[in-house]
């Protein structure tokens, strides 16, 4: 229970905390020396559902590159893009939706043209052993149960409100969240019967969560799209992360954690 | 007393203290879309968020000030042992980040909290997700606002005033309610005002515990975040009716009720 409760804090900690996580690994020992060669801080704005894959992804680079450190910072994909529009510091960008990539290009931030390196669908996520027998989209119109969406204004609310549409459902929702994982932190400690989140947060959530797949989730297929920054202060470390992350190690940890091929 | 010139040495820290707390404040100003002020302001949903925050962080005070003044008292009178303890338990909301508050209550009051399954099967009524658990988040983190100014307001009240009305024939309770509360009185008022403006911009243990739904659980820091994450211009619209209203409700409060005891605040 007390670590099911810790899992839970860690999981309202990064979900929710408005700057995001820094990733200060330093398992770098002077004695390892450096063949890449990379050096510095590399500083990656990615969408809070990738905070799992990119972690990893960013560890390794830097187990590659003794003399680098990668630190994240994962929020909502608006948040990121009014933060990065608003000056803050970064390397790369990856987001959970095209839109707010666009918000991001627009502002002309980014080298290049964003890549879409992955994607996602939504998911019904519902407590261990599914209490309310939940069995599809229609069940987001019941009245009597406890249910979550994310909210309109973020990137998982507007997938959701188009596999509504799309289904024919009007959904009846308890609250509107104000990102994928406060909707799941309320599955985990069992306060709402179905949240619909992505795939990805399933899988991430471990056991206190369980999936339940429906068709309509072909109608809203997610883009995730990187870039470079402009300014990017370490471009060197900027590019090899874009490229670990397109490599086929990356896309194999992408898939593991349960997002799909683009 | 004569009002005293200001020593040269506080103007400088005080100065800057002034143009670090206004300036982000002219910052929404200058940015604020003017002309767009009218349709952003007639939004579906501005003035059922603004009405629920005003509603929810009413009451919040008032259930603070009924719970909070005896708590205050306590932990300025009596002499249990623990009070010490008791008194930094009773502030850990203030040091509590918001949302882990929001979780906390959750544990206690949610339909699979300790409380709160045993309400839900005897009564069939759960707390999260509805307006009450706006109001108790609210309350949760507003509260020790209150019972530390008044605690404050009575340690610094002169105590003989309460030893006269006791060897005077008065029972505790009548000290209490005709010569303590009035003498601490400014106190408790500069405590409800600080207390109101907490829950008015409460928004982590609100989002986490209420939930977000307009029309019950989405006060006006809610939003204004939600705003923020589709069109910045309204969010900045939205926090300059929040700001405005509470400004001028703590004005016309001072007016009415803190009188010339007022400075107090």
């Amino acid at each position: 229970m007390r670590r099911r409760l810790a899992a839970v804090l860690v999981t309202v900690a990064l979900g929710t905390a408005a700057c995001g996580s820094s990733e200060d690994d330093a398992g770098a020992g002077p004695g390892g020396s450096a063949d890449a060669g990379l050096t510095g801080t590399l500083t990656v704005f990615a969408a809070a559902s990738l905070t799992d894959v990119f972690t990893g992804l960013g560890r390794q680079l830097e187990e590659e590159n003794p003399e680098l450190t990668v630190r994240f910072n994962f929020a909502g994909s608006s948040a990121l893009a009014t933060q990065l529009t608003q000056g803050a510091p970064a390397d790369v960008f990856a987001s959970a939706n095209p839109a707010q990539m666009a918000v991001v290009t627009d502002a002309g931030l980014a080298e290049g043209g964003p890549t879409v390196f992955t994607a996602n669908v939504l998911q019904i996520a519902v407590p261990a052993g599914n209490p309310a027998g939940i069995t599809g989209l229609a069940d987001f119109g019941r009245e009597e149960l406890a249910l979550a969406v994310c909210a309109p204004d973020v990137p998982c609310g507007a997938a959701s409100e188009d596999v509504f549409a799309a289904a024919g459902v009007t959904p009846r929702p308890d609250t509107q969240e104000e990102d994928v994982r406060a909707a799941l932190t309320k599955v985990e400690l069992g306060e709402v019967d179905a949240a619909l989140v992505y795939a990805t947060d399933v899988t991430a959530a471990g056991d206190a969560v369980e999936g339940v797949s429906f068709p309509e989730a072909e109608d809203a297929v997610n883009d995730y799209p990187l870039v470079t920054l402009g300014a990017a202060p370490n471009a060197e470390a900027a590019e090899a992360f874009v490229d670990l992350v397109l490599s086929g190690e990356g896309q194999q940890a992408l898939e593991d954690a349960g997002f799909r091929a683009p | 007393m004569r009002r005293a010139r200001t020593p040269a040495p506080l103007l400088v820290p005080a100065a800057l203290a002034v143009t670090f707390l206004v300036l982000p404040l002219a910052g929404l100003l200058v940015r604020t879309p003017w002309s767009q002020l009218g349709t952003l302001l007639t939004a579906p949903g501005v003035g059922q968020a603004l009405r629920l925050s005003l509603v929810s962080a009413t009451v919040a005070t008032l259930v603070s000030v009924v719970l909070g003044v005896p708590l205050a008292w306590v932990l300025a009178r009596s002499r249990a042992r623990g009070r010490t303890v008791l008194r930094a338990l009773v502030t850990v909301p203030l040091v509590l980040p918001p949302v882990v508050g929001g979780v906390a209550l959750f544990l206690v009051l949610g339909r699979q909290g300790i409380v709160g399954r045993w309400l839900a099967e005897a009564t069939g009524i759960t707390i999260p997700f509805t307006t009450t658990a706006v109001v108790i988040a609210e309350t949760f983190v507003a509260m020790p606002f209150l019972v530390i100014s008044v605690e404050g307001a009575l340690r610094a009240a002169d105590a003989r005033f309460e030893d006269a009305a006791a060897t005077l024939g008065a029972d505790r309770w009548t000290t209490f309610r005709r010569v303590t509360l009035p003498l601490v009185a400014p106190g408790v008022a500069a405590g409800a005002v600080l207390c109101w403006a907490r829950a008015l911009g409460e928004f982590g243990a609100t989002i986490t515990f209420a939930g977000n739904f307009p029309g019950t659980t989405q006060t006006m820091p809610l939003a204004v975040y939600l705003a923020l994450q589709r069109d910045p211009q309204a969010a900045i619209v939205l926090s300059l009716v929040l700001l405005l209203v509470s400004v001028a409700t703590l004005l016309l409060l001072r007016d009415r009720w803190l009188g010339r005891s007022g400075a107090a605040a």
